[in-house]
């Protein structure tokens, strides 16, 4: 399998996402990888866009199986949800459950406007009837692979692809 | 040693004592506190962890905030909270605490939170359940109150992050607080270089310096350049007995006051696990002071209690 060199996919993400920017837009990545392409794609978008980030822990549905991520962070979502254009922002879109567990917790916050989904890449495999209005690569894995984003010290991306335990 | 708190893999099943909890499990319910202190400040501060979960919370001895802010934990995770003030009820009637918690097992319930009188009362609960319930002790006569301690440490490392370059002051009725071991443990194993204690004689434990203390009996001495001052609270019925004076007396030499205040760094922060005796322990310039972080101390408890019950809900042994 030859991966797409993950600077140039993010360049994609980044060209997608400009026209979907309105002044009411809020761009909410989750962590950890959407984050990183939150923070990456902020100062490239032309005009002050809203940041937030979400940590999903308190909201996903295998709690039960898994029980608490040892490591979880903070979300912080530090404007008003209400009436906003919030687009999601998560590196690898994979069975849609983390996408599910982040509108739930989004709304919470309050009733935004719309929410959309922008990913770098889709893997397939989905679960749930989510579908992302943005994908920079499409990528389809068997179940037994795991495509992971990697940020090194300098902030650049690649793509690191293992067998899934 | 098999550590009756964690499941054969090394997770929380159980928090009965700080004692002997590993750093990396302290360091995690301090770090999950602080992913759920901002759940408290959204316009809907509850998360779905413990949906379909239901949490009792057995006093066997009143304490009105503790299980107040065990129940708003409990609640903010989506948990369905039993309330039980066992001592004007069944126990009245001569059921065992045993017998007690296998009904409300038979009920169906996941958690216990347990306050009890008797030191162990906790573990011996814990030892009876069945492998998928919890049990958290919410302080067992002298022994231990984990949650109190876990959350003043928590207040402790937002007020003062670096916490190996902290002096601690506990100062007060050691003898008799649960919260003092309890934070006595959580403080050193997270690397607090130096905790003192400050109390007169007859409220020291014996061999209280075995815990990893420094021993004042001035508190003019002991506050000098310390970074965050824990009051405990004096219990009235200790008056009584021939362990002190008088109320009066007391304060004069273990109340603090503005005065005894300024010994300490300037920056330093001022603590009480409350209810507070003003005028005994703590004078109320001080508590109502701006150093003073009594309140944000309850604030962060409930953070600290939804860290712990959604820790131990997900660890099944």
């Amino acid at each position: 399998m030859i991966l797409p060199d993950a600077e140039a996919t993010f360049e994609v993400l980044l060209q997608k996402l400009k026209p979907l920017i309105t002044d009411n837009t809020a761009l909410v990545g989750i962590h950890s990888g959407g984050v990183w392409l939150v923070d990456r794609l902020l100062p490239l978008l032309g005009r002050p866009v809203a940041r937030g980030s979400l940590d999903i822990s308190f909201y996903r549905d295998d709690f039960d199986q898994r029980g608490l991520r040892a490591e979880n962070k903070p979300s912080q979502i530090p404007f008003d949800v209400q009436d906003q254009h919030i687009i999601l922002v998560d590196d690898v879109f994979h069975t849609g459950r983390t996408i599910r567990a982040a509108m739930n917790e989004l709304f919470d916050y309050g009733r935004p406007a719309s929410i959309s989904l922008a990913v770098l890449v889709d893997r397939g495999g989905r679960e749930l009837p989510i579908v992302p209005q943005i994908a920079a690569a499409t990528i389809p894995l068997p179940v037994s692979q795991n495509l992971q984003l990697l940020q090194s010290e300098d902030g650049r991306f690649h793509f690191e692809l293992k067998d899934s335990l | 040693m098999l550590n009756p708190q964690l499941t054969p893999d090394g997770k929380l099943r159980h928090l009965l004592s700080t004692e002997g909890l590993p750093r990396a499990i302290l360091n995690q319910i301090l770090d999950t506190a602080e992913s759920f202190v901002g759940v408290a400040e959204r316009e809907v501060k509850k998360v779905p962890l413990l949906r379909g979960k239901t949490v009792c919370n057995i006093f066997f001895e009143n304490s009105t905030r503790t299980r107040t802010t065990f129940e708003i934990a409990a609640k903010r995770l989506s948990a369905d909270v039993i309330n039980l003030n066992v001592n004007t009820s069944s126990q009245s009637k001569g059921e065992t605490i045993l017998d007690t918690i296998d009904n409300l097992t038979a009920m169906h319930a996941d958690m216990f939170v347990i306050r009890h009188a008797q030191s162990g009362a906790a573990h011996l609960i814990a030892q009876h359940v069945a492998p998928h319930i919890h049990v958290i002790n919410a302080g067992d006569g002298r022994h231990a109150h984990p949650t109190q301690g876990l959350l003043d440490v928590f207040t402790i490392r937002r007020y003062k992050p670096d916490m190996h370059n902290l002096r601690v002051a506990l100062v007060g009725d050691v003898l008799h607080s649960r919260v003092a071991r309890s934070e006595i443990h959580a403080l050193t194993t997270l690397g607090v270089p130096e905790v003192r204690v400050i109390a007169p004689k007859t409220l020291l434990p014996q061999h209280v310096e075995k815990l990893g203390v420094q021993v004042y009996h001035d508190m003019r001495e002991g506050l000098k350049d310390v970074d965050v001052i824990m009051m405990l609270r004096l219990q009235n019925e200790r008056m009584s007995g021939a362990l002190l004076p008088s109320a009066q007396e007391y304060f004069k030499c273990y109340g603090l006051t503005p005065e005894k205040l300024a010994l300490a760094k300037p920056d330093a922060i001022v603590m009480h696990p409350g209810p507070m005796n003003r005028g005994v322990e703590i004078d109320s310039a001080v508590a109502d002071g701006k150093q003073s972080v009594i309140l944000p101390q309850v604030t962060y408890g409930i953070a600290v209690r939804m860290a712990v019950m959604s820790m131990l809900a997900g660890n099944s042994a």
